[in-house]
């Protein structure tokens, strides 16, 4: 083992979880040896790297992202090999979908109804009211819907994935899994990712179907419009370029707080104030992975409509 | 300490014994700058309880960990019975280290389950089904053994720190490992009740011939259940022997464990 281990190299041969170990140290090391480093050279002899402390946190930066991928790819590599852990997948995906339903239906309709509200006088200045309904469709199903319901989901999801899987590290309950013969990847970060993937969809067009009654509900406050009328309009506006992008992007979205989450509670430092870092760390990295994600999706999108 | 040299090297031509569960040859293991396993020589026999001590810090922990493969160690050797963990892939490594278990010193519950659930975890785990029947009386002869019977649908948070190391005692117990690696079983835990987990120690060896690794800081349990003991020091082993071997050793240092 030792003289193999010296041929690959520990990042080769290592298990998994020695590697992020390794990758961790080698952040921990890079980030303050760097900036003492800065300090002293910025006094007395501005050679080298001229923005050391810059330079350090961008390799933290990209040592992240690259340890990001190492677990992703690793994700893709346990998902496809058995054993597969249905059991804990539907009791994940009931976990994740069920029990964010209520606050992405409330949202949905807040939004549905702000956002009609909200542009009525603008077009009814153009005297084009009649297109409110169209309007407020398209931009719910095109991207309001899905970018709130993805960012409430890694608000929501993201944050419990990476805090029950840190507290299950700190306390070894992450070893004792894998001591008793499971592996804790496949049982812990597949379940939570697939969900994660599978149900953001889910609720996302159950969202944009709240939000769209909420717009109804919002013009018929300025006086009755029927029911028929009214969606009938919407589903005339609606073209399929609209919904398969939109739909297409939520798995993105869902697959990116989904395995946010759970890279930052698997990697979480032992130790309480751990716990709290991973559930912020997965919020906020998981959110602006949403839009970046959201972006080339529009580029995408945008090249092929044109 | 010629004793313990010459142990050492005999214990070289031990580890294809069949009497010999866990071999260890020179193990090291570093992290960072903090070199914790600087040259082990350890083996455990069948059926023995052997009983670690060491102060904090010294990597007791490590070394035992090193066993079941939750840290890979840096150099050295390492038999399973009596095979090198190095010649071995990863599903012949996961046989083998299913017949391990190891009570973690933080006990390691699963909090999102209950006492019941935990225990069934192992269980399920296996390669063929264990019927429901069978399972849930298994689940019931583990709980009673450490005595945890009326607490089979309370959560690991609503039980005390004792009760948690029994059950995680019995959560280890329940696959009927060949080897056990007990980390601080009776750290943090009344004289009576430390007791109790030293019988039941005692018995898990006498009823299953389990071969075990006791890390232990209380002399007590260390004399109850100890077979043969050995001490560690910066890393390494520096004394080997009976309870009343070292009690009465000539080095001050190693008599002082036993005041
Ligand atoms: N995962 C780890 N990463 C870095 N250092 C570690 C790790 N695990 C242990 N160490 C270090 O190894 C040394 C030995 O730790 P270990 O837990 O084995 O001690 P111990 O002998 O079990 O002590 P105690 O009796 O207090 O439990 C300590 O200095 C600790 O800081
Ligand atoms: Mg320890």
């Amino acid at each position: 083992m030792q003289q193999s281990q010296e041929e690959r190299g520990p990042l080769e041969n290592g298990s998994p979880k020695e590697k992020q170990r390794i990758i961790r140290r080698i952040v921990s090391q890079l980030t303050p040896h760097q900036s003492q480093n800065s300090h002293l050279e910025g006094d007395i002899a501005p050679k080298g790297l001229p923005e050391a402390i810059p330079v350090s946190r961008m390799g933290a930066f990209f040592l992240k992202v690259s340890s990001l991928t190492i677990f992703t790819l690793r994700f893709f590599k346990e998902v496809f090999r058995p054993p597969y852990e249905f059991h804990e997948l539907a009791k994940q995906s009931f976990l994740i979908g069920y029990k964010s339903f209520p606050l992405v239906g409330i949202t949905g309709f807040i939004i549905g109804l702000v956002l009609t509200i909200q542009s009525r006088p603008t077009l009814a200045k153009f005297g084009a009211e009649a297109w409110l309904p169209a309007m407020v469709a398209v931009s719910i199903i095109r991207e309001i819907g899905p970018a709130i319901t993805a960012l409430i989901f890694a608000g929501k999801v993201g944050s419990g994935i990476g805090a029950e899987l840190a507290s299950m590290n700190v306390t070894e309950q992450i070893d004792a899994m894998q001591v008793s013969g499971t592996n804790p990847f496949k049982y812990l970060v597949v379940t939570r990712v697939l969900s994660a993937t599978l149900m953001l969809p889910i609720l996302v067009i159950l969202s944009d179907a709240i939000g769209l009654f909420g717009s109804y509900v919002a013009v018929n406050l300025n006086g009755h419009v029927s029911a028929y009328l009214y969606f009938s309009q919407i589903f005339q506006s609606l073209e399929y370029k609209d919904l398969l992008p939109a739909f297409v992007k939520t798995f993105f979205f869902g697959f990116a707080v989904g395995i946010i989450g759970c890279y930052e509670g698997y990697n979480a430092n032992k130790g309480t104030e751990g716990v709290g870092k991973a559930a912020n760390a997965a919020v906020v990295f998981a959110s602006l992975m949403v839009f970046i994600i959201d972006m080339i999706a529009v580029q995408i999108t945008s090249l092929f409509q044109n | 300490m010629s004793a313990i040299e010459a142990a050492a090297v005999t214990e070289h031509a031990h580890h294809q014994d069949d009497h010999v569960v866990v071999a260890m040859e020179h193990l090291e293991k570093s992290f960072g700058d903090n070199h914790v396993l600087r040259g082990i020589d350890l083996v455990l026999k069948k059926g023995e309880n052997l009983v670690l001590l060491g102060k904090s810090g010294t990597g007791k922990s490590v070394l035992i960990k090193c066993v079941v493969g939750l840290v890979d160690c840096d150099e050295g050797n390492l038999f399973l019975f009596g095979q090198n963990v190095a010649d071995l892939d990863e599903k012949k490594l996961m046989d083998i280290r299913k017949k391990i278990g190891f009570l973690f010193q933080s006990s390691a519950l699963y909090d999102s389950m209950t006492v019941r659930e935990n225990l069934e975890f192992p269980l399920n785990r296996q390669q063929q089904p264990i019927p429901k029947e069978e399972m849930e009386s298994l689940v019931r002869e583990a709980l009673q053994n450490v005595g945890l019977a009326e607490a089979i649908d309370k959560t690991p948070l609503e039980l005390s720190g004792g009760m948690r190391k029994r059950l995680g005692l019995a959560r280890t117990l329940i696959l009927k490992p060949e080897i056990m690696l007990y980390d601080e079983p009776t750290a943090g835990l009344d004289p009576i009740t430390s007791k109790e987990i030293s019988n039941l120690i005692l018995e898990v060896q006498q009823t299953y011939g389990t071969s075990s690794i006791i890390i232990t800081h209380d002399i007590d349990c260390a004399r109850r259940t100890a077979n043969r003991i050995i001490i560690m020091k910066d890393g390494v082993c520096v004394a080997e022997g009976s309870y009343a071997d070292l009690k009465k050793s000539a080095d001050e240092w190693i008599r002082s464990f036993f005041e």
